[in-house]
C-alpha cells in the first residue's frame, strides 16, 4: 500500500508539519501526528522524509541547537504511542473501547459481536480495505459504556442488536 | 419584549436543511398559527444540535429541554397537539440519543458538595467573561497584588490539599520544595493525561471550566517563580484540547497570561501538549519525557522533578483537579477549605462512578464520606436491584473492595490501608454477576499491554500474572497458582521503576485478599461462582419450561441445539461455544447457566 501514495504528496504533508510545529525535538510528536492524520497511518517514506527535512540545515543556517534525528528513532516513536500506526489502516476504523468500565456493561459480548460482524481479529483490516478493527484506551464516556468510536463518531450504550444498523451508516 | 412561554430551536445546519428543516419549520409556524398559539411559541433557528446524519432535521424545546429528532413536516400537527397545546412529551420522536453528555453531570445530588465541578454546566466554557462573572482570576489578582510567594504557599499548606492525581502529597510542600531548589528555568506542568479506565473527571473540568485550572497554574507559576507552563492533554480528549486552546488565547487578550499579568511584574504563559495514547504518560517523569518529544518512559526518582524536571530545570507537576482547587482555596481561605473532609484528607473529591449502578455518571463529595453513602446515596444503589459485590477504586492500580469495606470513610489513608488507593478519582462498581478472577484478569491485561518495556518486573511480571490468570479463568488452574500470583505479585510492587509496575498487582493482590474463594473455585472446583469464565460454565435447558419454539436453534451460530418443534431443545456441550445468544433470545427464560 506504501508504494501507491505519491513521493511529492508525502514531502508536501511533512514540509506543512514541520512548518507548523519547528524543527525541535520536542516537535517530533506533533508531526508524526499530523503526518498520522494525514494518511491514518505513517508511511515509511515519511519517517526519511521527517529525518531528511529535519537534518538538513535550514537556508539560514542551523538553530543555536540542531537536533539531529535517525529513522529508528522516529520509527520508536511512532510504535510507542497508540495513536501512531506504521500499518496502513482501513477506509472506516472502528475502535473499541476495552476499558474496565465498558467491560462490566456488557462489553465483553459486545466486542464478540463486533468480531464476528467484521471478521476481524483486533488490529486487523478487512481484505476489501474497508474496515480496521482496534482496540482503544478509555475515551473517558464511561457513563454511556460500552463505547464505540467509528472514525470520529462516537456511540454509547451499544448493544449487539444495534451494530449492523451503525455499520450501514458507512460505505 | 415579547414573552413567549416556549422556545423552539430547529437545527439549521446544511445537512438538517437537505433532510427537510426548513419543510419543518414552516408546517411548525402554521400549525401553531392555527392553534393559536404563535405568540405564546417561539421558533428560532439554530446550528447543529445532533449529527444530521443520525437526528437530521431535529429539534429542541426550552425550557423542557426535549429533544426530537428525524422529524417530517407530516409530524408537525401532532406534536403541536401533543407538545404545545397539551404540555405532553412525544416520546416516539423524541432523539434516542447515543450519547448523553449532559447526563454525566446532572444537577448536585445529595451529599454533594461542588467545588471543582461548581461552574460545570454552568458556564461557557469559550466565554472567558462567563467565568470572570462567577469570581473568575479574582484569586489571581489577590495573589499578585497582595501576596508573596511565601505567603501563597503557606495558604496551600495549611489549607491541607493533597494532589488528586493519586499519591496524596502534600501539594504546598510540593511547591515549596520547587520553590527552594535554585534554577533559572522553572516550569509548572499540569497532568492532564488521564488514562485511567472510568476516569473522566479530569475531562470534564477542561471542557466545561478551563479556565480555573489556567487560573490555578498561574498561582502555581506566581508561588515557584515559573514563567512557563504545560498542560500535557492526552489525545483521546480532543474537545478538552480546543476548548483548552480557546481558553489560554482569550486569557492571553486579556492580559490574564503573558507579560505583566494585571499591570504586576509577573509573566507567565502556558502551551498545551497533546498526547499520542500511551497510559504510562500519566507517571510524571514519563509525561515530561514525552513533552520533551522522547518515548515515554519513566526513569528512576530522585532526582524529583521538583530537583530537576523538565529539561533538567525545577518543575512543579499537579493534576488537573487539584489545579483547579487553588483558586477557591486563596478566595475563600484555608479555613473554609480545611473545614470539608477528614483530619488528613482534607476538601472534596471528585470521582467518576462507573459499572452497575443507576446514575454513573460525576460527583463531588467531601472527603472522609463512606462507599456506602456513594454507592447508594448518591450513586442511587446497584442495577436491576442486584446485590453489590465489590467497588474498584483507584483506576487499574487501585484495588477490589468487597461490602465488608462500605462502611470505610473514603480518604487517603483508610483506602491504602484497605489495599486499595484514592488514585485519580474513577470508581467502578460491580454487582453480583461479576466474577472477579475475570476482572483481576482483565486489568492485568491492560497494565500488560500498557507497561512501557523499561524495566523488567513489570514487563515481564505482569505478563506471567497474565498468563497464570488466563489460566485459571480457561480452567486449568493448578494447585499452587495463588500462591505463585503472590509470590510474583510482591517482587513487582518492590522491584519495578515507577508507580505503574508497582501498582500493577494490586488488583490480584486485592481481589486474592477480599475474594480468595473464587480463586478457590476457579482452580480447585472448576466452577464460575458467578458464572462468567466461558471455559467454567455450560448452558442448559430447562425441561419443563421449553415449549420447543425452535428459536434457540435457529439463533445457535454453531447449530449445538437440537429438538423437534414443540419438544423439549438440548444443547450439545461439546458442540456449544457459550456464547449466550440462545439465553438471549429464549422468550420463556428457559435457558440457564450453570457452572
Amino acid at each position: 500500500m506504501d508504494t501507491k501514495i505519491d513521493e511529492n504528496e508525502i514531502k508536501n504533508a511533512v514540509t506543512k508539519a514541520i512548518k507548523q510545529h519547528g524543527k525541535s525535538r520536542e516537535a517530533l510528536i506533533p508531526i508524526l501526528s499530523d503526518v498520522n492524520q494525514v494518511y491514518g497511518y505513517i508511511p515509511s517514506a515519511a519517517f526519511k522524509e521527517i529525518r531528511r527535512q529535519i537534518n538538513n540545515p535550514p537556508e539560514d543556517g542551523y538553530p543555536q541547537t540542531p537536533v539531529f534525528v535517525s529513522e529508528s528513532q522516529l520509527f520508536g516513536l511512532a510504535t510507542f504511542y497508540q495513536m501512531l500506526s506504521t500499518k496502513p489502516v482501513g477506509k472506516h476504523v472502528v475502535r473499541f473501547c476495552e476499558s474496565a468500565p465498558c467491560h462490566v456493561m456488557g462489553g465483553r459480548q459486545l466486542f464478540q459481536a463486533l468480531m464476528e460482524q467484521l471478521q476481524l481479529q483486533p488490529g486487523e483490516t478487512t481484505p476489501d480495505g474497508q474496515w480496521t478493527l482496534i482496540t482503544t484506551s478509555c475515551l473517558g464516556t464511561c457513563g454511556v459504556g460500552p463505547v464505540v468510536l467509528i472514525d470520529e463518531d462516537i456511540y454509547g450504550n451499544v448493544t449487539p442488536e444495534q451494530l449492523p444498523e451503525m455499520l450501514a451508516r458507512y460505505h | 419584549m415579547a414573552y413567549y412561554r416556549t422556545h423552539v430551536l430547529v437545527s439549521v445546519d446544511p445537512e438538517c436543511v437537505i433532510r427537510g428543516a426548513h419543510q419543518v419549520i414552516d408546517a411548525l409556524q402554521d400549525e401553531l398559527v392555527a392553534q393559536g398559539l404563535i405568540d405564546e411559541v417561539q421558533v428560532l433557528e439554530t446550528s447543529r444540535i445532533g449529527d444530521p446524519n443520525i437526528f437530521g432535521p431535529d429539534l429542541i424545546v426550552y425550557p423542557e429541554g426535549v429533544h426530537y429528532a428525524n422529524l417530517s413536516e407530516d409530524d408537525i400537527p401532532y406534536l403541536v397537539e401533543e407538545q404545545f397545546l397539551k404540555g405532553r412529551v412525544v416520546e416516539k420522536f423524541r432523539a434516542q440519543e447515543m450519547v448523553k453528555t449532559d447526563e454525566e453531570l446532572g444537577p448536585p445530588k445529595a451529599k454533594e458538595t461542588r467545588v471543582v465541578l461548581r461552574n460545570c454546566g454552568k458556564i461557557d466554557p469559550t466565554n472567558i467573561d462567563e467565568y470572570i462573572a462567577e469570581d473568575g482570576y479574582q484569586a489571581l489578582g489577590k495573589v499578585v497584588a497582595e501576596m508573596s510567594s511565601e505567603q501563597v504557599i503557606e495558604t496551600v499548606l495549611s489549607s491541607g490539599l493533597r494532589g488528586r492525581g493519586g499519591a496524596g502529597f502534600l501539594t504546598g510542600k510540593k511547591w515549596q520544595l520547587c520553590r527552594n531548589n535554585p534554577g533559572e528555568q522553572k516550569f509548572v506542568i499540569c497532568n492532564a493525561d488521564e488514562g485511567d479506565p472510568g476516569a473522566f473527571m479530569n475531562r470534564r473540568v477542561l471542557e466545561s471550566d478551563p479556565h480555573s485550572v489556567i487560573e490555578g497554574m498561574a498561582i502555581a507559576a506566581y508561588a515557584i517563580g515559573s514563567q512557563q507552563g504545560y498542560i500535557y492533554c492526552r489525545a483521546e480528549y480532543p474537545i478538552a484540547v480546543q476548548t483548552l486552546n480557546i481558553a489560554i488565547q482569550q486569557a492571553r487578550t486579556l492580559g490574564l497570561l503573558g507579560n505583566n499579568i494585571m499591570g504586576s511584574e509577573f509573566n507567565f504563559d502556558l502551551e498545551v501538549r497533546m498526547g499520542a495514547g500511551a497510559f504510562v504518560c500519566g507517571e510524571e517523569t514519563a509525561l515530561m519525557a514525552s513533552i520533551e518529544g522522547r518515548r515515554g518512559e519513566p526513569r528512576p526518582r530522585p532526582p524529583f522533578p521538583a530537583q530537576s524536571g523538565l529539561w533538567h530545570s525545577p518543575s512543579n507537576i499537579n493534576n488537573v483537579e487539584t489545579y483547579a482547587n487553588v483558586p477557591q482555596i486563596i478566595l475563600n481561605g484555608p479555613e473554609w477549605f480545611a473545614s470539608m473532609g477528614t483530619e488528613k484528607s482534607k476538601g472534596t473529591k471528585t470521582f467518576a462512578i462507573a459499572g452497575d449502578v443507576v446514575h454513573t455518571g460525576l460527583i463531588e463529595v467531601p472527603l472522609g464520606i463512606t462507599l456506602r453513602e456513594i454507592v447508594y446515596d448518591v450513586g442511587g444503589g446497584i442495577k436491576d436491584g442486584k446485590a453489590f459485590k465489590a467497588v474498584q477504586t483507584g483506576g487499574p492500580m487501585g484495588g477490589c473492595l468487597s461490602t465488608e469495606y462500605l462502611d470505610m470513610p473514603v480518604d487517603y489513608e483508610s483506602l491504602n490501608k484497605a489495599g486499595s488507593m484514592m488514585g485519580s478519582g474513577g470508581m467502578i462498581i460491580m454487582d453480583e454477576d461479576t466474577c472477579m478472577v475475570d476482572i483481576a484478569r482483565f486489568f492485568m491485561e491492560f497494565t500488560q499491554d500498557e507497561s512501557c518495556g523499561k524495566c523488567t518486573p513489570c514487563r515481564v511480571g505482569t505478563r506471567r500474572l497474565l498468563e497464570i490468570l488466563e489460566r485459571i479463568c480457561g480452567g486449568n488452574g493448578r494447585d499452587g497458582d495463588i500462591e505463585l500470583l503472590e509470590e510474583l505479585s510482591s517482587n513487582i510492587q518492590v522491584a519495578s521503576l515507577c508507580g505503574l509496575g508497582a501498582g500493577a498487582p494490586t488488583p490480584v493482590i486485592s481481589t486474592l485478599k477480599h475474594f480468595r474463594a473464587e480463586y478457590e473455585a476457579h482452580i480447585y472446583e472448576h466452577r464460575c461462582p458467578a458464572r462468567v469464565c466461558r471455559a467454567l460454565i455450560r448452558y442448559e435447558i430447562e425441561p419443563e419450561t421449553c415449549t420447543g419454539c425452535t428459536v434457540c436453534a435457529r439463533n445457535c451460530p454453531v447449530e449445538a441445539i437440537t429438538g423437534e418443534r414443540r419438544h423439549l431443545h438440548v444443547i450439545d456441550a461439546d458442540t456449544c461455544i457459550r456464547c449466550g445468544i440462545c439465553m438471549q433470545v429464549c422468550n420463556f427464560n428457559a435457558v440457564s447457566v450453570l457452572s
